[in-house]
């Protein structure tokens, strides 16, 4: 069933994009799981965990729900189910994080746990230009003090930082121009990780899921489809055979439940 | 020894009694492959009618405490589409020795026929009639379920379309006498009945004052269904003397035993693939073989329908 969450603060990220903070945690949130966000008499889709305590969502207006989202203000309530699948688990020491797009939002989470265990994370984020480049100040910040200041209430605060921070975007308005592929083939060569996590469009994903095999890189994506049910029962959540044979995921795989993350541990 | 799991259903040998419950996952051969190859007997595809539907907008499906409510609305291909679907799916079947159960509804007594027709050029072993799914009635109104009349009306009209592949039908658990249904179903040719389909039932967020699920209304799965859908099971089990495919709130080996016991022959299992994944069906599979031993059963015959000759 649904809970209720009531939001205490919204940031805007972009011109498209908003962090929704609410007001208790959602226990047992794991980074890479979802949850599934409903709004009685609109619908109810599904979000990455930007943050469990407490809860944090960002939101990109894409469509009538995501947009009915960014309507709401402070004190607004949504309705919660989850946490839900599979999420990413730490392996190794020396974490790749590979952010497309709006896929950062689970990897700030997961940035935060690693460090939190004293890890090192490199990240590098990809987009098609500039402005939809999301979450980046969280990502680099280096100010401990800024971090201690907003870890106190905030769940999409600044990471204690992290080691190097890629941007790539596809016209070069900012960082590197370029797909982040090259920026993650320059960060594997100069440390090699003993694991890389990614969460974005699917083309960035097969691409890189090819690298990885290239590399003998145990990997972690989370990956995207129409999840409906939830619980891995409608079965409206498989990926396309083309997309499963480059990534090696087998037949059958459902993103809602056995996802979004495919853990591919096992170097090849 | 240890106990022996086969079954015959209809002449057509199981390697357990153990099926996947239509509507369960059972949308891709991908799916269907991946849950025989997880330990089935048999699976059953998800419905499909005479054209594609989307289904209902989310929330479609949520885990009440108790089991599932769902209203995902016969989401399908169409059954052009199906049959091709089914076809590749039987192939991939075959080598693993599971049966394929394809699953027909529609809204009137003439689709029904023709979407039989179609389904049955899959040659799936077995074809299910669910005149009984209880999220559809704006469209369609009652269900075919309710009434003897009206359910021996989809029966023949299917029957005398499938050739010589047996039809199970899926009855519904909300009706006053549902042994009178299955009577009626197996005189117009029913060679099996599946029992039950999901209950009706609400669920009302009361923060929200909304019912939860977009379609208002849904099916009540999983732990909360399995009373309800014993009685029925016995019920049918003293009317008719056909095979059944007990199905309702099975998520455990004991659960199938309880089924068999009240006079299934197979025992169809749904909503357990949430809490213990499509492995689930294997899983019940062996804790049914360990009940068995544990109790002295060699075969399912020993078992199945005890509670009827009491």
């Amino acid at each position: 069933m649904h809970q209720t969450f009531t939001i205490t603060e919204i940031r805007t990220e972009n011109y498209r994009t908003k962090t929704f903070i609410f007001d208790k945690p959602l226990p047992d949130a794991q980074p890479g799981q979802y949850v599934m966000a409903w709004l009685p008499d609109v619908g109810e889709k599904p979000f990455s965990i930007a943050g469990a305590n407490p809860l944090a969502l960002m939101v990109v207006a894409v469509g009538p729900f995501s947009e009915a989202l960014h309507r709401l203000d402070v004190d607004d309530r949504v309705w919660v189910r989850g946490p839900l699948g599979q999420g990413f688990t730490l392996r190794g020491r020396h974490h790749l994080l590979v952010g497309g797009g709006y896929g950062v939002a689970p990897l700030l989470f997961l940035a935060r746990t690693s460090l939190t265990d004293g890890h090192t994370v490199d990240v590098c984020i990809g987009a098609r230009t500039g402005e939809d480049v999301l979450l980046a100040g969280a990502f680099g910040s280096t100010d401990s003090t800024d971090f201690n200041r907003l870890a106190e209430k905030k769940p999409v605060s600044s990471v204690q930082s992290v080691d190097k921070l890629s941007i790539t975007t596809e016209d070069g308005t900012l960082g590197e121009r370029g797909l982040v592929t090259q920026a993650v083939e320059a960060a594997i060569a100069a440390r090699r990780p003993d694991c890389v996590y990614a969460c974005g469009p699917v083309p960035m994903l097969t691409a890189l899921a090819q690298q990885c095999q290239a590399h003998n890189l145990p990997h972690q994506f989370s990956w995207e489809a129409h999840l409906r049910c939830g619980l891995g029962i409608c079965g409206s959540c498989e990926l396309n055979a083309q997309t499963r044979q480059v990534a090696n995921i087998p037949a059958g795989w459902l993103v809602c439940k056995d996802g979004p993350v495919r853990i591919m541990n096992h170097e090849s | 020894m240890k106990p022996a799991l086969t079954c015959d259903f209809l002449g057509l040998p199981l390697r357990n009694p153990i099926v996947l419950a239509s509507g369960i996952l059972g949308t891709s051969a991908d799916v269907l492959e991946r849950v025989a190859r997880a330990g089935a007997g048999a699976v059953t595809a998800k419905s499909c009618g005479p054209a594609p539907r989307a289904g209902h907008p989310n929330p479609v499906a949520v885990d009440w405490g108790h089991g599932l409510l769902n209203a995902i609305g016969l989401t399908n291909p169409g059954a052009e589409e199906e049959a091709r679907m089914l076809a590749e799916a039987r192939t991939r079947l075959e080598p693993l020795d599971v049966a394929l159960i394809a699953s027909i509804f529609a809204g009137t007594v003439a689709e029904f026929g023709d979407v039989a027709r179609i389904i049955a050029e899959a040659h799936p072993h077995l074809i299910e009639v669910n005149i009984s799914c209880p999220n559809v009635a704006d469209e369609f109104g009652t269900p075919f379920a309710a009434t003897c009349e009206s359910a021996a009306a989809v029966t023949e009209a299917v029957k005398c379309n499938v050739g010589d592949i047996p039809i199970s039908v899926k009855l519904a658990p909300n009706v006053p006498n549902i042994g009178r249904i299955a009577a009626a179903a197996v005189e117009a040719g029913a060679d099996a009945i599946t029992a039950v389909n999901t209950m009706p039932g609400m669920l009302i967020d009361a923060e929200a004052g909304r019912p939860v699920l977009s379609n208002r209304t849904g099916g009540v799965s999983g732990p909360a269904l399995k009373p309800i859908a014993l009685r029925c099971v016995y019920e049918i089990a003293r009317a008719v003397r056909v095979p059944i495919i007990g199905t309702g709130g099975v998520t455990t080996g004991r659960d199938a035993a309880e089924m068999l016991m009240a006079g299934a022959t197979a025992v169809g299992v749904g909503s357990a693939v949430w809490t213990r994944g499509p492995e689930a069906l294997g899983d019940i599979a062996a804790e049914l073989a360990a009940f068995m031993a544990q109790e002295g059963y060699q075969t399912l015959n020993d078992l199945q329908g005890i509670v009827l000759r009491l």
